[in-house]
């Protein structure tokens, strides 16, 4: 592996490096956005329609409130489902909608399917989980003003919720990170790819590691990078 | 005589069904008219919080009326239910002020919730900081401010709409005395120059006597005893009023022998009146104090005394007729045995 600081080594890998890097990055913050497009409002509804969200608690009529309860089960249960399927073989699974929606199965478009399925209900449970953490007290003032349910979305619950969805948006992102290399074992491209192809199949070790190392660092780099983001916007930390 | 700014008629609230159905509130009937302080008091779980929670929508009544400036609040839903919410503002025990936003900011809030133009609530925000004695906080974070400050936030907050009544659910609970008293004066002197009612939960009677004018014993989900303070504190007529009135009692069945003793109840005449030594001065009767519970409330003395009365009958006559002469005192003879 002492070949890794030769200039042999880097000028028939580093391009290849290189591009794997950038499909990585790409591969995840495009499945981050569009998850979080589709598990932000899913969280939210969850917190909402559950036990003691203000769509249950507020609502006096009883046939209304065992259907707002009924959509949280669903919802629940979706979750659940979507949540213990493997990555590799939901990947498999959906590759008809992938081609549908993306026109392709493989490469980076065809990895962000999948991606986005899979990460969205965890996000889902990650946005739960932070809202829960604001104080239900806050929540009922804003209510004793007068504030409807959108309002309190908007103005109580998510700004309120920032530094622990910031912290929940990092976890979310290294996961997602960490399914793109899955994705590279079939022929969705980046680092993955890369650390298959070259470290397994032709086992050149010094290209594992060099993967290896460049996936650490990029996770080294979003969970401080957020870390620091979520203290610095955390209003309660002066 | 003017009409009662809430009015609430046969309230009860149960919460679940069947067997394991709670009944936080049965038939409560009150009359609070503007411009008053008025107190409820009770003990943990006696429904307090649950009441004033009926006042503003914020729990369901199951049936009664809950009127609100001669509007009953159990009609209304939806839009017209949060618009008559901004007339009828709440603060909390916990003050449970928005933390990610400044002073000026949660103050701003429920303007900004009813549409008014950010400039506007700003300036009227600043007016408001400035009456609660915080205007040099505007920018401070909830984070940074004593429990005191945060209070006097939530308040300012709670005014922001102009509501006709502000509900206070343990609003002083978890401060210290001295921070107490100076929430409790600021809540009297909004009272005075804004005329807003205001209408207090607690469970310190000390509360009760400082800012109230009149008040409703709550127990065990009904009203016990209600109207003005001072008569329900020199003669609590219920078990619930005695209870809270003399949390400690005052209790013959410890007390040694002796063979007669009056109980004599203050209602009300200057804490100034000196009477055990009157009484020995002015009779020569030596009696001494078996128990007491008293308190002074706005400069008026409350409460009740246990005294012996001297073996000698003449003395025991003569100190119980000088009793009975006193002004805003009223004595019976207890019997107990030895």
């Amino acid at each position: 592996m002492f070949e890794l600081f030769t200039s042999a080594f880097w000028s028939e890998y580093g391009r290849l490096l290189l591009e794997g890097c950038g499909d990585t990055l790409l591969m995840t913050l495009f499945s981050t956005l569009f998850a979080y497009l589709l598990g932000l409002p899913l969280g939210v509804l969850l917190v909402l329609t559950g036990d003691h969200g203000i769509l249950r608690t507020q609502q006096t009529d009883p046939v209304l409130s065992r259907l707002v309860h009924l959509v949280n089960r669903i919802l629940g249960w979706v979750i659940n489902v979507g949540r213990s399927l493997p990555f590799i073989i939901l990947m498999v699974c959906v590759m008809p909608l992938t081609k549908w929606l993306v026109g392709t199965k493989i490469g980076v478009l065809g990895a962000i399917p999948p991606l986005v399925i899979s990460a969205a209900p965890f996000i889902a449970r990650m946005v739960e989980s932070s809202l829960s953490e604001v104080d239900s007290g806050t929540v009922e003032a804003a209510q004793s003003m007068g504030a409807s349910v959108w309002q309190i979305v908007w103005k109580v619950y998510l700004p309120e919720a920032v530094p622990s969805l910031i912290l929940g948006g990092s976890i979310s992102i290294i996961t997602i990170l960490a399914y793109t290399a899955i994705a590279g074992a079939i022929g969705a491209g980046g680092l993955g790819d890369l650390a298959i192809r070259y470290g397994y199949q032709r086992r050149e070790d010094s290209m594992m590691w060099v993967t290896v190392v460049f996936l650490l660092i990029l996770v080294q780099c979003i969970q401080s990078l957020f870390s620091r983001l979520s203290v610095h916007l955390d209003k309660r930390l002066r | 005589m003017n009409h009662p700014i809430i009015q609430i008629q046969h309230l009860t609230k149960t919460f679940g069904s069947g067997e394991t159905a709670v009944h936080a509130l049965e038939d409560i009937n009150l009359d609070i008219f503007p411009g008053e302080i008025y107190g409820i008091i009770g003990l943990s779980g006696a429904g307090k919080s649950t009441l004033v929670r009926c006042m503003n929508l914020l729990e369901t009544p199951t049936s009664g009326t809950v009127l609100v400036d001669g509007q009953d609040m159990t009609r209304l839903s939806g839009r017209a239910l949060r618009q008559a919410r901004r007339n009828v503002t709440m603060i909390f025990q916990s003050f449970n002020l928005l933390m990610q936003r400044s002073c000026l900011k949660n103050v701003c809030f429920p303007m900004e919730l009813c549409g008014i133009p950010s400039a506007q609530a700003k300036r009227r925000a600043m007016e408001l900081l400035e009456l609660v004695g915080l205007a040099d906080k505007a920018n401070a974070y909830p984070a940074q401010l004593s429990g005191g400050q945060k209070q006097r936030v939530a308040i300012a907050r709670a005014l922001a709409t102009d509501p006709k009544v502000l509900l206070c659910d343990e609003a002083t609970s978890a401060l210290d005395p001295t921070t107490t008293a100076s929430i409790l004066s600021l809540l009297k002197q909004l009272n005075q120059t804004l005329g807003v009612t205001v209408v207090v939960i607690t469970h310190q009677m000390q509360v009760i006597e400082e800012i109230c004018s009149r008040v409703a014993i709550l127990d065990g989900g009904s009203v016990a005893e209600q109207g003005v303070v001072q008569d329900i504190f020199s003669n609590p007529t219920t078990d619930a009023a005695r209870r809270l009135v003399y949390p400690n009692g005052v209790r013959t069945d410890h007390i040694p022998s002796a063979s007669r003793a009056v109980r004599i109840s203050f209602n009300g005449g200057t804490v100034y009146q000196p009477l055990i030594s009157s009484l020995a001065i002015d009779c020569g009767v030596k009696v001494s104090i078996l128990a007491a519970d008293t308190r002074s409330i706005n400069g008026h003395a409350f409460g009740t005394m246990l005294l012996s009365l001297p073996e000698d009958a003449n003395e025991a006559a003569k100190a119980l007729n000088y009793i009975h002469s006193q002004h805003n005192i009223t004595a019976e003879e207890v019997e107990y045995r030895v």
